[in-house]
């Protein structure tokens, strides 16, 4: 599903280049519930960024469902994001002024799905995710556990090949989080390759596989189910 | 460009967004309501001076003689210049260029005119036929002065509109005898003037008779003439003519300012057209300027308005939404904002001129303050256009930020 070869990337910072990425090697199966893992400044978020399409990389190759991702202009770049992926973030960020339907509703107007079509799936997945009640609710009106699980809803309408969650329980609760964590394994056992990007150890250990990055290079790939250390 | 799909959307985000669409609105509202007012204002002006100068020819010449202010070879100053029919005949003789020339005589001692048991005060002037293409008198019923009055010394009048009324009331005037001071005269004709009310409540009489009547003997109180299409030139030149003329034959300096004052109305009119192009021309650097601080206020609230929403159109990038499809969001609703809000200030601001002619029928100096119809579209189109314009630059910015960083934009 995913196949990144030697990818670099660096940023610019003042007159010094921060080589950020240096050479990852990745392989995830179709079907896979992974957590990457690592310290700020390890380059997690970097690496999920240019999975999601969101920013591009200076050197390598990096193939999503047999598609190469590269140097592609904005334009197909959204299409691919639309087409490949569903983003969760820590902040939600679902649109304020849109209700909980309309938001989930949204990946769909972009590609040209008819209104009513669009609204109907919505309800579905927000029944899904057991919102079916608050489709008519602002975000604001909503619960942080409930405005992340109307975000899973809204990744998973255009059935993306690959569900892409950057701390996704980074903002709620214990309790929340695991309820969070559920949604994402069910999702998981229906067939859809997830990658979770989290810094706490418990939800990654919720996962089937963790990689774990530092200083850039990916330090290990978690092949083999690592023990459960309790150290409570 | 009409998918409803995007349109619900705009609506949408209109409707959950009042504040920010009622500022865009009212900066374009303000801006063209402002232009449409100052525009019509402007013509209003105009048109209120052009109708003052409308009663009379604007190709004008007018002599009228004053006293001496300057000792002249042996005469002493203060020395009252008296014109002539003499005079009349020199300058409608000699001088080159005069079209229509007459003289004015008013007699003195007329106390009454009336018709039967009507009295009434009216001023009476004695003319030459020409008197009616100076004053621009239409004749309504009848007959001008003419030639053959004037040779023949017939007791005839014309009559103003407001005279018949009051002398009349609805019976026919002409052919009926008037008296002014118990001397009969018949009315030939009824005119009316294009200027002011008090144009028509005139009684005219031939010079000839007049004088031989009243006591004129050959005394002129004062002559206009018209020059035709003269130029500004050309008119100057005729008047340093008359002037020059008129001072030798009455003995005057040429360096008097107050013997004979000759009034040159193509000057006038010159220095009115000027004085009113610089008035259109005032009201445009301030219609420029209206609009131009619409088009900021337009910009301004554009550029904060993409800068609010970045997080928005990251969130949408990160949903598959392409640049062009955020860019033409903005543009969408900017534009139909800004129609709207134009279209409201064109339609307020031609209602408001409309009452205000309205309420200011009656007044001289202001009349039907109007807006050409077409400056006014396509100013509403300027500033939609800007709006657009000042929308796109940071629309474009927004749209091709990396999602990432509109993410992380607060």
């Amino acid at each position: 599903m995913i196949k990144l070869s030697n990818i670099h990337k660096s940023y610019q910072v003042g007159k010094n280049r921060l080589h950020v990425l240096k050479g990852i090697d990745l392989d995830i199966a179709e079907g896979e519930l992974v957590s990457i893992m690592g310290s700020s400044g390890s380059g997690k978020s970097t690496l999920l960024n240019i999975l999601g399409i969101l920013d591009n990389y200076d050197q390598g190759e990096y193939y999503l469902d047999g598609t190469l991702i590269k140097n592609l202009n904005e334009t197909r770049a959204a299409i691919y994001r639309n087409k490949f992926i569903g983003f969760v973030f820590q902040s939600f960020n679902l649109i304020s002024f849109k209700n909980a339907m309309e938001n989930v509703a949204l990946p769909l107007y972009y590609q040209k799905v008819s209104r009513r079509k669009r609204n109907r799936l919505a309800l579905e997945y927000l029944d899904k995710v057991g919102l079916y009640d608050w489709a008519h609710h602002l975000p604001n009106e909503l619960s942080g556990g409930q405005k992340q699980r109307v975000a899973i809803a809204r990744a998973l309408i255009s059935d993306p090949s690959v569900i892409l969650a950057d701390e996704p329980t980074g903002a709620l609760d214990t309790q929340t989080s695991y309820e969070v964590m559920e949604v994402l394994k069910d999702i998981n056992k229906n067939g859809k390759t997830v990658i979770i990007v989290t810094h706490e150890k418990d939800i990654s250990e919720m996962t089937q596989r963790v990689i774990r990055l530092r200083d850039g290079m990916i330090e290990s790939y978690g092949l083999e189910k690592q023990p459960v250390v309790d150290n409570k | 460009m009409f998918d409803f799909d995007k349109w619900q959307e705009i609506f949408t985000t209109i409707a959950k967004n009042p504040l920010r669409t009622f500022l865009t609105a009212w900066s374009v509202a303000w801006g063209i309501w402002m232009l449409i007012i100052l525009l019509g204002a402007g013509k209003g002006l105009q048109n209120g001076a052009e109708y003052q100068m409308s009663d009379d020819a604007i190709n004008s010449i007018w002599i009228r003689p004053g006293e001496t202010s300057i000792p002249f070879r042996g005469t002493q100053v203060g020395r009252r210049i008296q014109l002539t029919n003499e005079d009349y005949d020199e300058i409608a003789g000699r001088v080159d260029g005069v079209e229509y020339i007459t003289s004015r005589f008013y007699p003195a001692g007329i106390l009454s005119v009336s018709y039967g048991k009507e009295y009434g005060s009216f001023s009476v002037r004695a003319v030459h036929p020409d008197h009616q293409y100076l004053e621009n008198t239409l004749v309504v019923e009848g007959r001008y002065i003419n030639e053959k009055d004037l040779r023949d010394f017939r007791k005839v009048v014309v009559i103003g509109e407001r005279v018949k009324e009051a002398l009349f009331k609805e019976e026919a005037a002409l052919g009926k005898y008037i008296k002014l001071n118990n001397l009969l005269f018949k009315v030939v004709g009824v005119f009316r003037d294009e200027g002011q009310e008090g144009e028509t409540e005139l009684i005219y009489l031939p010079i000839s008779t007049a004088q031989r009547t009243f006591n004129g003997a050959n005394r002129v109180n004062q002559m206009m003439l018209t020059v035709g299409d003269a130029s500004l030139e050309e008119s100057q030149l005729i008047t340093q003519d008359i002037h020059r003329r008129l001072a030798s034959r009455h003995n005057f300096s040429m360096e008097d300012p107050k013997a004979v004052y000759v009034n040159n109305n193509v000057e006038n009119y010159q220095n009115f057209l000027n004085v009113m192009l610089g008035i259109r021309f005032f009201i445009w650097i301030i219609g420029i300027g209206t609009i131009l601080a619409g088009i900021v206020g337009v910009s301004n609230i554009m550029m904060i308005i993409v800068k609010e929403r970045t997080r928005e159109f990251g969130i949408r990038k990160a949903l598959g939404a392409t640049p062009w499809s955020i860019v033409s969001l903005i543009l969408q609703e900017s534009i139909f904002i800004t129609s709207i809000a134009g279209y409201a200030g064109l339609i307020l601001g031609i209602v408001v001129l409309e009452g205000v002619g309205k309420l200011m029928q009656g007044t001289d100096f202001f009349r039907n303050p109007e807006v050409d119809f077409g400056i006014a579209i396509q100013a509403t189109i300027l500033l939609v256009v800007c709006g657009a314009l000042a929308g796109l630059i940071p629309a474009l910015k927004a749209a091709n930020i990396r999602p990432i960083v509109a993410l992380r934009e607060e």
